[in-house]
């Protein structure tokens, strides 16, 4: 898609370029009260907070439900005797992410399997989106739509709703079992009493506070730095002409590590989080 | 970069797929996983359980081997003990038959021997008579000495 800028919008600039393809497509209610699509990212910013960016939704429950079919798909039919090509590579998966927990998470919690499970394979998957050409999806979704303006974001993990929506999940399972395990008075203990006691509970709760809420903050925003500065450079190589192709070669072959690094790093640093919430001092 | 409502609709996705992966992923994958660790852990212990069965066999059968060679050495010896005694039997006999074969013989010879003297007699008595005859011939009759003659014959 070495070209697609000229071909499909003779007029655009390199700018206007990456702009447009770092653009969501938001549903919301406009400035003058009708509901409906943004046509530019000022007025998808007017919409306000709510709005919705169909494309990362869109992407990312297809993707979810690609991970829960495919593991539908596997274990049909699946036996403990020898198992076939795709079973065994499903077990792989299964077994890393369980040794992981073991390694990880001291308590008992039915949960904590399965949902770093699906942490780890539905981001992996959504990271992996960016190693598809950067105009492939928009321009499949704008032929669709019969609109050549169309905005259409491919990588939902480029989107910070996306990733905070993550790590706001998993906040509130932190705060979930922190007070279902320690008690809400244990729970807020915690930042008042630790560490210097209870007679210094202010330095107590400037100490604590920032570090418990800076975990889904750094959760989410370590996920989006990371695809969203990988997309742009993606984008700034499509624009360099034939040359791309061994630029984005070269610069796919590097996000093939990260894609799998993030989904791993976010899914262990989740249990982490949930273990010290099942922990009591 | 504007946040809106795309977090909430994010974070309801994301506990519908957990919990999903919680009810129909999960369990059975991992139900397979552990199913397969018994299974193996239960081969090997099979497998254990086998090595021993096959040392006891080894053992019982060494025993076995031993007592049937011991057996087999009791039975050797008390046959050549009967084969001793069947030797000596048999010379016993054949020294008794040979003794018995002894005595016939010398019967026998005896029994010659007398025939042998008898004839030996006779023989002489026809000779002495012969002799006499020779002696006598012109002077004695023949006749008027047949009577003497057998006499002479019978006292010999």
């Amino acid at each position: 898609m070495a070209n697609s800028h000229e071909t499909v919008e003779t007029a655009q600039t390199a700018t206007e370029y990456v702009q447009h393809h770092l653009g969501f497509l938001t549903f919301g209610q406009r400035q003058d009260g009708s509901w409906g699509f943004a046509h530019s990212t000022q007025e998808a910013s007017e919409m306000g907070f709510w709005a919705i960016n169909v494309d990362s939704m869109m992407i990312s429950v297809l993707l979810g439900i690609l991970f829960i079919a495919l593991f539908r798909f596997g274990i049909k039919g699946a036996t403990s005797g020898k198992p076939g090509a795709f079973q065994n590579f499903l077990e792989i998966i299964v077994e890393f992410v369980q040794s992981n927990v073991k390694n990880s998470f001291y308590a008992k919690n039915d949960l904590i399997g399965p949902l770093a499970l699906t942490i780890f394979c539905w981001i992996f998957l959504m990271n992996a989106m960016d190693l598809v050409p950067v105009d492939w999806i928009p321009l499949l979704a704008q032929t669709i739509a019969g609109d050549s303006h169309l905005y259409f974001k491919a990588v939902p993990t480029t989107d910070l709703n996306i990733t905070l929506g993550f790590a706001i999940s998993v906040f509130f399972l932190i705060i979930f079992y922190s007070i279902k395990i320690k008690g809400l008075g244990g729970f807020l203990g915690e930042f008042a009493f630790h560490p210097f006691g209870k007679w210094a509970l202010p330095l107590n709760l400037i100490l604590e506070l920032p570090g418990f809420l800076a975990k889904p903050v750094s959760l989410a925003l370590r996920l989006y730095g990371n695809f969203f500065a990988g997309e742009v450079i993606f984008l700034v190589i499509a624009l360099v002409g034939y040359w791309q192709l061994p630029l984005h070669f070269g610069w796919a072959v590097f996000h093939i590590l990260v894609v799998t690094l993030q989904a791993y790093l976010f899914m262990m640093l989740t249990i982490v989080y949930l273990n010290q919430a099942h922990q009591t001092h | 970069m504007n946040l809106n409502a795309t977090i909430i609709g994010q974070s309801i996705a994301f506990f519908v797929f957990v919990w999903f992966c919680m009810k129909y992923v999960w369990p059975p994958i991992t139900a397979i996983l552990e199913e397969r660790q018994k299974k193996i852990a239960d081969g090997l212990e099979a497998a254990d359980r086998a090595q021993r069965d096959l040392n006891l066999a080894q053992n019982k059968a060494a025993d076995e081997l031993r007592e049937a060679k011991q057996q087999g050495a009791e039975l050797i010896e008390q046959a050549n003990k009967r084969a001793n005694q069947i030797v000596e039997e048999a010379k016993d006999k054949a020294r008794e038959e040979g003794q018995r074969l002894i005595s016939g013989a010398k019967a026998e010879i005896e029994m010659e021997l007398q025939r042998a003297k008898e004839d030996l007699r006779a023989q002489v008595a026809a000779i002495a008579v012969a002799g006499a005859e020779k002696i006598l011939e012109s002077s004695i009759d023949q006749a008027a000495n047949e009577e003497l003659m057998k006499k002479l014959a019978s006292e010999l």
